[in-house]
Protein backbone atom coordinates (compact mmCIF):
# COMPACT_ATOMS: atom_id res chain seq x y z
CA UNK A 1 0.00 0.00 0.00
CA UNK A 2 1.03 3.10 -1.09
CA UNK A 3 1.55 6.13 1.53
CA UNK A 4 -1.63 8.12 2.10
CA UNK A 5 -1.72 11.50 0.39
CA UNK A 6 -3.85 14.78 1.10
CA UNK A 7 -5.09 16.25 -1.86
CA UNK A 8 -6.25 20.04 -2.25
CA UNK A 9 -10.04 20.72 -1.85
CA UNK A 10 -10.91 21.54 -5.34
CA UNK A 11 -7.72 19.71 -6.94
CA UNK A 12 -8.47 16.63 -7.59
CA UNK A 13 -12.30 16.85 -8.93
CA UNK A 14 -13.17 14.13 -6.48
CA UNK A 15 -15.16 14.63 -2.74
CA UNK A 16 -12.48 14.59 0.10
CA UNK A 17 -14.53 10.91 1.05
CA UNK A 18 -13.61 8.01 -0.40
CA UNK A 19 -16.07 5.54 -2.41
CA UNK A 20 -18.64 3.40 -0.55
CA UNK A 21 -18.33 -0.25 0.41
CA UNK A 22 -19.28 -2.85 -1.81
CA UNK A 23 -23.26 -3.56 -1.27
CA UNK A 24 -23.91 -6.49 0.34
CA UNK A 25 -25.59 -9.00 -2.14
CA UNK A 26 -26.30 -11.40 0.11
CA UNK A 27 -27.95 -9.21 2.85
CA UNK A 28 -30.22 -8.03 0.30
CA UNK A 29 -32.77 -9.96 -1.70
CA UNK A 30 -31.87 -11.41 -4.50
CA UNK A 31 -33.41 -10.75 -8.00
CA UNK A 32 -35.37 -13.70 -8.23
CA UNK A 33 -37.24 -14.78 -5.72
CA UNK A 34 -39.91 -17.37 -7.20
CA UNK A 35 -42.04 -17.30 -4.18
CA UNK A 36 -42.60 -13.46 -4.74
CA UNK A 37 -43.98 -14.12 -8.56
CA UNK A 38 -43.74 -11.06 -9.91
CA UNK A 39 -39.96 -10.90 -9.24
CA UNK A 40 -39.76 -13.83 -11.99
CA UNK A 41 -40.20 -12.20 -15.31
CA UNK A 42 -38.98 -8.85 -13.68
CA UNK A 43 -35.15 -10.70 -12.35
CA UNK A 44 -32.37 -9.60 -14.69
CA UNK A 45 -30.53 -12.70 -15.11
CA UNK A 46 -27.30 -11.33 -16.42
CA UNK A 47 -24.75 -10.76 -13.41
CA UNK A 48 -24.24 -7.26 -12.39
CA UNK A 49 -21.51 -5.38 -14.08
CA UNK A 50 -19.77 -4.29 -10.84
CA UNK A 51 -17.97 -1.03 -11.16
CA UNK A 52 -16.60 1.17 -8.61
CA UNK A 53 -18.07 4.20 -7.76
CA UNK A 54 -17.39 7.58 -10.17
CA UNK A 55 -18.49 10.72 -9.82
CA UNK A 56 -21.85 9.22 -10.90
CA UNK A 57 -22.68 7.67 -8.14
CA UNK A 58 -21.06 9.63 -5.69
CA UNK A 59 -22.54 12.66 -6.01
CA UNK A 60 -26.84 12.84 -5.84
CA UNK A 61 -29.62 15.64 -5.27
CA UNK A 62 -30.32 17.57 -2.21
CA UNK A 63 -33.27 18.75 -0.73
CA UNK A 64 -33.38 21.90 1.42
CA UNK A 65 -35.85 21.54 4.25
CA UNK A 66 -37.53 24.46 3.24
CA UNK A 67 -39.36 22.23 0.63
CA UNK A 68 -41.02 20.40 3.40
CA UNK A 69 -44.64 21.68 4.31
CA UNK A 70 -45.55 22.01 7.93
CA UNK A 71 -47.74 19.01 7.57
CA UNK A 72 -45.77 17.13 5.39
CA UNK A 73 -44.64 14.55 7.99
CA UNK A 74 -48.30 14.33 9.48
CA UNK A 75 -50.68 11.81 7.74
CA UNK A 76 -53.01 12.65 10.47
CA UNK A 77 -53.87 15.79 9.27
CA UNK A 78 -52.43 16.00 6.11
CA UNK A 79 -54.84 14.80 4.41
CA UNK A 80 -57.97 15.30 6.58
CA UNK A 81 -60.90 16.66 4.93
CA UNK A 82 -63.85 16.15 7.85
CA UNK A 83 -61.87 14.94 11.03
CA UNK A 84 -59.02 12.55 11.88
CA UNK A 85 -58.86 9.56 10.02
CA UNK A 86 -59.56 6.29 11.48
CA UNK A 87 -57.48 3.90 12.88
CA UNK A 88 -54.46 3.41 15.85
CA UNK A 89 -52.50 6.85 16.18
CA UNK A 90 -48.95 6.13 15.93
CA UNK A 91 -45.51 8.12 16.04
CA UNK A 92 -43.06 6.59 14.25
CA UNK A 93 -39.17 7.99 15.05
CA UNK A 94 -35.89 6.72 14.19
CA UNK A 95 -32.32 7.95 12.28
CA UNK A 96 -30.99 7.96 9.32
CA UNK A 97 -27.07 5.91 9.71
CA UNK A 98 -25.13 5.27 7.41
CA UNK A 99 -22.70 1.91 7.65
CA UNK A 100 -20.03 3.59 9.91
CA UNK A 101 -22.42 4.34 12.32
CA UNK A 102 -22.74 8.26 12.09
CA UNK A 103 -26.03 9.90 10.99
CA UNK A 104 -26.85 11.24 7.60
CA UNK A 105 -28.08 14.82 7.87
CA UNK A 106 -30.31 16.40 5.41
CA UNK A 107 -31.68 12.92 3.66
CA UNK A 108 -34.67 12.94 2.23
CA UNK A 109 -37.12 10.44 3.74
CA UNK A 110 -40.45 9.77 2.14
CA UNK A 111 -43.03 6.74 3.41
CA UNK A 112 -46.20 5.72 1.96
CA UNK A 113 -48.69 3.46 3.47
CA UNK A 114 -52.61 1.73 3.46
CA UNK A 115 -55.07 2.95 5.88
CA UNK A 116 -56.64 1.32 8.90
CA UNK A 117 -58.16 -1.23 6.93
CA UNK A 118 -55.70 -2.48 4.43
CA UNK A 119 -56.09 -0.11 1.77
CA UNK A 120 -54.30 2.24 -0.50
CA UNK A 121 -55.60 5.27 -2.14
CA UNK A 122 -55.01 4.15 -5.70
CA UNK A 123 -56.42 3.91 -8.54
CA UNK A 124 -55.42 0.27 -9.12
CA UNK A 125 -56.27 -0.46 -6.01
CA UNK A 126 -59.15 -3.48 -5.54
CA UNK A 127 -59.18 -4.30 -2.42
CA UNK A 128 -62.63 -4.90 -0.95
CA UNK A 129 -61.94 -2.56 2.68
CA UNK A 130 -63.10 0.80 2.89
CA UNK A 131 -61.82 3.81 1.86
CA UNK A 132 -60.94 6.22 4.12
CA UNK A 133 -61.83 10.08 3.57
CA UNK A 134 -59.46 11.38 5.77
CA UNK A 135 -56.62 9.30 4.31
CA UNK A 136 -54.30 10.19 1.89
CA UNK A 137 -51.49 7.50 3.05
CA UNK A 138 -48.03 9.75 1.78
CA UNK A 139 -45.61 11.97 4.10
CA UNK A 140 -42.04 13.03 4.02
CA UNK A 141 -39.36 14.73 6.59
CA UNK A 142 -35.64 15.59 6.11
CA UNK A 143 -33.19 14.31 8.84
CA UNK A 144 -31.87 17.00 10.81
CA UNK A 145 -28.11 17.78 11.83
CA UNK A 146 -28.51 14.47 14.18
CA UNK A 147 -30.00 12.08 11.38
CA UNK A 148 -33.40 12.03 13.18
CA UNK A 149 -37.08 11.88 11.47
CA UNK A 150 -40.11 11.47 12.54
CA UNK A 151 -43.56 11.35 11.91
CA UNK A 152 -47.47 10.77 13.19
CA UNK A 153 -49.49 8.56 11.39
CA UNK A 154 -52.18 5.69 11.62
CA UNK A 155 -51.52 1.91 11.80
CA UNK A 156 -51.99 0.54 8.65
CA UNK A 157 -53.55 -2.49 8.21
CA UNK A 158 -52.85 -5.91 6.96
CA UNK A 159 -53.90 -6.79 3.43
CA UNK A 160 -54.56 -9.64 0.74
CA UNK A 161 -52.64 -9.40 -2.57
CA UNK A 162 -52.79 -11.84 -5.47
CA UNK A 163 -50.07 -13.90 -5.17
CA UNK A 164 -50.45 -17.16 -3.83
CA UNK A 165 -54.43 -17.51 -3.57
CA UNK A 166 -54.66 -16.14 0.19
CA UNK A 167 -51.30 -14.11 0.86
CA UNK A 168 -51.26 -11.16 3.12
CA UNK A 169 -49.21 -8.66 3.74
CA UNK A 170 -48.31 -7.93 7.55
CA UNK A 171 -48.61 -4.44 8.33
CA UNK A 172 -46.23 -2.20 6.90
CA UNK A 173 -45.01 1.24 6.02
CA UNK A 174 -42.81 2.00 2.50
CA UNK A 175 -40.17 4.10 3.01
CA UNK A 176 -37.57 5.46 -0.01
CA UNK A 177 -34.62 7.63 1.39
CA UNK A 178 -32.11 9.55 -0.17
CA UNK A 179 -28.68 9.80 1.33
CA UNK A 180 -25.98 12.12 0.00
CA UNK A 181 -25.18 9.87 -3.12
CA UNK A 182 -27.20 8.22 -5.73
CA UNK A 183 -25.40 4.93 -4.30
CA UNK A 184 -27.15 5.19 -1.31
CA UNK A 185 -30.42 5.30 -2.23
CA UNK A 186 -32.79 2.82 -1.21
CA UNK A 187 -36.37 1.58 -0.98
CA UNK A 188 -37.54 -0.34 1.89
CA UNK A 189 -40.56 -1.47 4.52
CA UNK A 190 -40.63 -1.13 8.21
CA UNK A 191 -42.58 -3.62 9.95
CA UNK A 192 -44.44 -3.63 13.30
CA UNK A 193 -43.28 -5.98 16.66
CA UNK A 194 -44.58 -8.50 17.52
CA UNK A 195 -47.19 -9.28 14.20
CA UNK A 196 -46.86 -12.95 13.69
CA UNK A 197 -47.88 -12.18 9.77
CA UNK A 198 -44.23 -10.88 9.27
CA UNK A 199 -42.96 -14.61 9.27
CA UNK A 200 -45.40 -15.93 6.98
CA UNK A 201 -45.26 -13.12 4.42
CA UNK A 202 -43.30 -14.09 0.80
CA UNK A 203 -41.92 -10.64 -0.09
CA UNK A 204 -40.43 -10.51 3.82
CA UNK A 205 -38.73 -13.81 3.09
CA UNK A 206 -37.21 -12.12 0.25
CA UNK A 207 -34.75 -11.39 2.37
CA UNK A 208 -32.26 -14.52 2.89
CA UNK A 209 -30.86 -13.65 6.57
CA UNK A 210 -33.81 -14.10 9.51
CA UNK A 211 -31.30 -10.71 11.45
CA UNK A 212 -31.73 -8.72 8.31
CA UNK A 213 -35.84 -8.94 8.23
CA UNK A 214 -35.31 -7.98 12.32
CA UNK A 215 -33.68 -4.83 11.04
CA UNK A 216 -36.84 -3.75 9.24
CA UNK A 217 -38.92 -4.54 12.29
CA UNK A 218 -39.92 -1.51 14.26
CA UNK A 219 -39.68 -1.49 17.99
CA UNK A 220 -42.42 -0.14 19.86
CA UNK A 221 -40.89 2.33 22.20
CA UNK A 222 -43.28 2.76 25.19
CA UNK A 223 -40.86 5.72 26.57
CA UNK A 224 -41.82 7.57 23.48
CA UNK A 225 -45.97 7.01 23.49
CA UNK A 226 -47.59 10.52 24.12
CA UNK A 227 -50.48 9.14 26.88
CA UNK A 228 -53.48 9.09 26.08
CA UNK A 229 -52.58 9.83 22.63
CA UNK A 230 -50.46 8.19 20.43
CA UNK A 231 -48.17 5.06 20.81
CA UNK A 232 -44.78 5.25 19.35
CA UNK A 233 -41.93 2.92 17.23
CA UNK A 234 -38.93 2.81 16.58
CA UNK A 235 -37.31 2.60 12.99
CA UNK A 236 -33.43 3.66 12.48
CA UNK A 237 -32.18 3.31 8.80
CA UNK A 238 -28.46 2.35 7.42
CA UNK A 239 -27.54 3.45 4.38
CA UNK A 240 -24.29 2.60 2.42
CA UNK A 241 -21.33 3.72 4.44
CA UNK A 242 -18.00 5.45 2.62
CA UNK A 243 -14.38 4.64 2.81
CA UNK A 244 -12.43 7.30 4.78
CA UNK A 245 -9.58 8.74 2.12
CA UNK A 246 -7.27 8.53 4.70
CA UNK A 247 -5.46 5.07 3.58
CA UNK A 248 -7.35 4.62 0.34
CA UNK A 249 -5.03 3.74 -1.97
CA UNK A 250 -5.37 6.12 -5.39
CA UNK A 251 -4.52 5.79 -8.53
CA UNK A 252 -2.08 7.78 -10.62
CA UNK A 253 -3.48 11.23 -11.55
CA UNK A 254 -6.56 11.23 -9.16
CA UNK B 1 -14.96 -15.10 19.26
CA UNK B 2 -13.04 -11.68 18.18
CA UNK B 3 -13.92 -8.43 18.63
CA UNK B 4 -16.68 -7.07 17.08
CA UNK B 5 -16.47 -4.50 13.94
CA UNK B 6 -18.10 -1.18 14.63
CA UNK B 7 -20.19 -1.37 11.58
CA UNK B 8 -23.21 -1.34 10.45
CA UNK B 9 -25.28 -3.36 7.82
CA UNK B 10 -27.34 -1.62 5.64
CA UNK B 11 -31.08 -1.86 5.98
CA UNK B 12 -31.98 -4.82 3.48
CA UNK B 13 -34.19 -3.57 0.34
CA UNK B 14 -37.70 -4.20 -0.71
CA UNK B 15 -39.76 -3.86 -2.98
CA UNK B 16 -41.37 -0.27 -4.22
CA UNK B 17 -44.46 -2.74 -4.55
CA UNK B 18 -47.34 -1.12 -6.93
CA UNK B 19 -48.39 1.82 -5.21
CA UNK B 20 -45.03 3.77 -4.40
CA UNK B 21 -46.71 6.82 -6.54
CA UNK B 22 -48.53 7.52 -3.56
CA UNK B 23 -45.60 8.39 -1.82
CA UNK B 24 -43.06 9.32 -4.59
CA UNK B 25 -45.67 11.47 -6.94
CA UNK B 26 -48.59 11.57 -4.97
CA UNK B 27 -50.82 13.90 -7.41
CA UNK B 28 -49.90 11.92 -10.33
CA UNK B 29 -52.34 9.66 -8.34
CA UNK B 30 -55.11 12.17 -7.28
CA UNK B 31 -53.76 12.18 -3.94
CA UNK B 32 -53.44 16.11 -4.05
CA UNK B 33 -53.18 19.33 -1.48
CA UNK B 34 -50.60 17.51 0.15
CA UNK B 35 -47.91 18.93 -1.07
CA UNK B 36 -48.42 21.00 -4.34
CA UNK B 37 -46.55 19.44 -6.68
CA UNK B 38 -44.38 15.83 -7.38
CA UNK B 39 -40.70 16.69 -6.77
CA UNK B 40 -38.64 16.11 -9.64
CA UNK B 41 -40.92 16.48 -12.72
CA UNK B 42 -39.42 19.51 -14.10
CA UNK B 43 -35.94 19.46 -14.29
CA UNK B 44 -35.14 22.09 -16.57
CA UNK B 45 -36.50 25.73 -16.88
CA UNK B 46 -35.67 28.72 -19.73
CA UNK B 47 -32.31 29.77 -18.03
CA UNK B 48 -31.09 25.80 -18.33
CA UNK B 49 -28.00 26.09 -20.24
CA UNK B 50 -27.67 22.96 -22.94
CA UNK B 51 -28.97 21.50 -25.58
CA UNK B 52 -32.95 20.66 -24.62
CA UNK B 53 -33.75 17.46 -25.25
CA UNK B 54 -37.12 14.45 -24.53
CA UNK B 55 -35.91 11.60 -23.28
CA UNK B 56 -38.53 8.46 -23.63
CA UNK B 57 -38.68 4.91 -23.84
CA UNK B 58 -40.52 2.01 -21.71
CA UNK B 59 -39.47 -0.97 -19.56
CA UNK B 60 -40.03 -4.54 -20.45
CA UNK B 61 -40.11 -7.50 -18.56
CA UNK B 62 -39.23 -10.86 -19.52
CA UNK B 63 -42.40 -11.70 -21.25
CA UNK B 64 -41.81 -8.18 -23.58
CA UNK B 65 -44.53 -6.43 -21.92
CA UNK B 66 -44.31 -3.25 -20.49
CA UNK B 67 -44.12 -2.02 -17.35
CA UNK B 68 -47.05 0.00 -16.25
CA UNK B 69 -46.20 0.20 -12.31
CA UNK B 70 -42.77 0.87 -12.61
CA UNK B 71 -41.10 4.47 -11.60
CA UNK B 72 -37.39 5.64 -12.98
CA UNK B 73 -34.72 8.13 -11.53
CA UNK B 74 -32.41 9.63 -13.35
CA UNK B 75 -29.07 11.71 -12.07
CA UNK B 76 -26.86 13.30 -14.56
CA UNK B 77 -24.30 16.53 -15.04
CA UNK B 78 -25.06 19.61 -16.33
CA UNK B 79 -23.98 20.66 -19.53
CA UNK B 80 -20.47 21.47 -18.50
CA UNK B 81 -20.20 18.03 -16.92
CA UNK B 82 -20.70 18.94 -13.14
CA UNK B 83 -23.45 17.58 -10.37
CA UNK B 84 -24.98 20.15 -9.16
CA UNK B 85 -24.71 17.74 -5.36
CA UNK B 86 -22.29 19.32 -2.50
CA UNK B 87 -20.04 16.47 -3.27
CA UNK B 88 -19.38 18.12 -6.20
CA UNK B 89 -15.62 19.72 -5.96
CA UNK B 90 -14.52 20.42 -9.22
CA UNK B 91 -16.92 23.66 -9.47
CA UNK B 92 -19.80 25.28 -9.82
CA UNK B 93 -23.35 23.49 -11.49
CA UNK B 94 -25.65 25.72 -13.32
CA UNK B 95 -27.79 26.98 -10.76
CA UNK B 96 -31.04 26.20 -13.23
CA UNK B 97 -30.33 22.75 -13.48
CA UNK B 98 -30.61 20.11 -10.90
CA UNK B 99 -30.11 17.33 -12.76
CA UNK B 100 -32.58 14.81 -10.94
CA UNK B 101 -36.03 13.45 -12.36
CA UNK B 102 -38.36 11.13 -11.31
CA UNK B 103 -41.08 10.00 -13.32
CA UNK B 104 -43.71 7.05 -13.27
CA UNK B 105 -43.81 4.79 -16.34
CA UNK B 106 -47.44 5.37 -18.08
CA UNK B 107 -50.38 3.33 -16.69
CA UNK B 108 -51.62 2.47 -19.54
CA UNK B 109 -48.66 2.61 -22.34
CA UNK B 110 -45.83 1.98 -19.77
CA UNK B 111 -44.15 4.73 -21.99
CA UNK B 112 -41.73 7.52 -19.48
CA UNK B 113 -40.68 10.70 -20.79
CA UNK B 114 -38.33 13.31 -19.47
CA UNK B 115 -37.52 16.92 -20.91
CA UNK B 116 -33.86 17.62 -19.92
CA UNK B 117 -30.60 18.62 -21.26
CA UNK B 118 -28.19 16.48 -22.60
CA UNK B 119 -25.11 16.38 -20.25
CA UNK B 120 -21.29 17.02 -20.42
CA UNK B 121 -18.40 14.26 -20.27
CA UNK B 122 -17.60 14.29 -16.32
CA UNK B 123 -14.27 12.22 -15.71
CA UNK B 124 -13.77 8.01 -14.70
CA UNK B 125 -11.76 7.78 -11.57
CA UNK B 126 -8.38 7.96 -13.26
CA UNK B 127 -9.53 11.23 -14.82
CA UNK B 128 -9.51 9.72 -18.08
CA UNK B 129 -13.01 11.52 -19.74
CA UNK B 130 -16.64 9.06 -19.54
CA UNK B 131 -18.87 9.66 -22.51
CA UNK B 132 -21.66 11.77 -21.63
CA UNK B 133 -24.29 9.51 -19.97
CA UNK B 134 -27.24 9.77 -17.51
CA UNK B 135 -27.70 7.76 -14.42
CA UNK B 136 -30.81 5.59 -14.35
CA UNK B 137 -32.58 3.74 -11.27
CA UNK B 138 -35.64 1.91 -11.64
CA UNK B 139 -38.01 0.47 -9.20
CA UNK B 140 -41.03 -1.57 -9.33
CA UNK B 141 -43.33 -3.94 -8.14
CA UNK B 142 -41.47 -7.33 -8.85
CA UNK B 143 -38.25 -5.68 -8.89
CA UNK B 144 -36.45 -6.52 -5.33
CA UNK B 145 -33.35 -3.82 -5.21
CA UNK B 146 -33.56 -0.83 -7.24
CA UNK B 147 -31.76 -1.65 -10.45
CA UNK B 148 -28.88 0.76 -11.71
CA UNK B 149 -28.17 1.52 -15.39
CA UNK B 150 -26.48 4.01 -17.39
CA UNK B 151 -27.98 6.17 -20.53
CA UNK B 152 -25.28 6.99 -23.33
CA UNK B 153 -26.44 8.53 -26.44
CA UNK B 154 -26.30 7.25 -30.17
CA UNK B 155 -24.78 10.42 -31.60
CA UNK B 156 -21.58 10.44 -29.21
CA UNK B 157 -19.93 7.29 -31.09
CA UNK B 158 -16.31 8.66 -30.89
CA UNK B 159 -16.98 9.06 -26.79
CA UNK B 160 -18.70 6.03 -26.81
CA UNK B 161 -16.12 4.49 -28.21
CA UNK B 162 -13.30 5.21 -25.48
CA UNK B 163 -15.86 5.30 -22.13
CA UNK B 164 -13.50 3.84 -19.64
CA UNK B 165 -16.92 2.27 -18.54
CA UNK B 166 -18.34 0.76 -21.68
CA UNK B 167 -15.05 -0.68 -21.94
CA UNK B 168 -15.73 -2.96 -19.36
CA UNK B 169 -18.59 -4.25 -20.59
CA UNK B 170 -17.15 -8.45 -21.78
CA UNK B 171 -19.76 -9.11 -24.30
CA UNK B 172 -19.42 -6.11 -26.81
CA UNK B 173 -22.64 -6.30 -28.29
CA UNK B 174 -24.51 -5.87 -24.87
CA UNK B 175 -22.94 -2.03 -25.07
CA UNK B 176 -25.71 -1.22 -27.46
CA UNK B 177 -28.23 -2.36 -24.66
CA UNK B 178 -27.31 1.31 -23.12
CA UNK B 179 -27.04 3.33 -26.29
CA UNK B 180 -30.65 5.78 -26.91
CA UNK B 181 -31.29 6.24 -30.31
CA UNK B 182 -31.46 9.67 -31.64
CA UNK B 183 -34.75 10.94 -32.93
CA UNK B 184 -36.72 14.12 -33.57
CA UNK B 185 -39.97 15.08 -31.26
CA UNK B 186 -41.99 18.55 -32.01
CA UNK B 187 -38.37 19.82 -33.35
CA UNK B 188 -36.40 18.27 -30.48
CA UNK B 189 -33.85 15.63 -30.28
CA UNK B 190 -35.59 12.59 -28.95
CA UNK B 191 -33.58 9.56 -27.59
CA UNK B 192 -35.63 6.45 -27.22
CA UNK B 193 -34.05 4.31 -24.65
CA UNK B 194 -36.02 0.87 -23.94
CA UNK B 195 -34.77 -1.23 -20.72
CA UNK B 196 -35.54 -4.61 -20.90
CA UNK B 197 -35.35 -6.58 -17.51
CA UNK B 198 -34.34 -9.96 -19.17
CA UNK B 199 -34.24 -11.81 -22.41
CA UNK B 200 -32.02 -11.35 -24.86
CA UNK B 201 -31.74 -7.32 -25.08
CA UNK B 202 -31.75 -7.77 -21.45
CA UNK B 203 -29.59 -4.01 -20.21
CA UNK B 204 -26.67 -3.55 -18.62
CA UNK B 205 -27.34 -3.09 -14.86
CA UNK B 206 -24.38 -2.17 -12.62
CA UNK B 207 -23.29 -2.80 -8.78
CA UNK B 208 -22.36 0.23 -7.88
Amino acid sequence: MRRPTRRREGETGMSDQGSFYQRDRSWHPAALTPQYKTSVLRSPQYPLLSLDNTISEMTGPRFGHNRIGPLDNDLIRNFAKTGDPIGQRIIVYGRVLDENARPVPGALVEFWQANAGGRYRHRKETYLAAMDPNFGGCGRAITDEEGRYWFRTIKPGAYPWPNGVNDWRPAHIHFSIFGHAFAQRLITQMYFEGDPMIWQCPIVSTIPDKAGVEQLIAALDRNATLPMDSLAYKFDIVLRGRRSTMFENRMEGN
Amino acid sequence: MVQKLATLKESPSQTAGPYIHIGATPNWVEITGVWEEDLGLVLIGPETKGEHIIIKGRVFDGSGTPLKDALIEIWQADADGLYNSPEEKRGKADPNFVGWGRQPTDGVTGEYRFETIKPGRVPYKDGRPMAPHITFWIVARGINIGLHTRLYFSDEEAANAECPVLARIEHKHRVQTLVATRGQENGLPTYTFDIHLQGEKETVFFDI
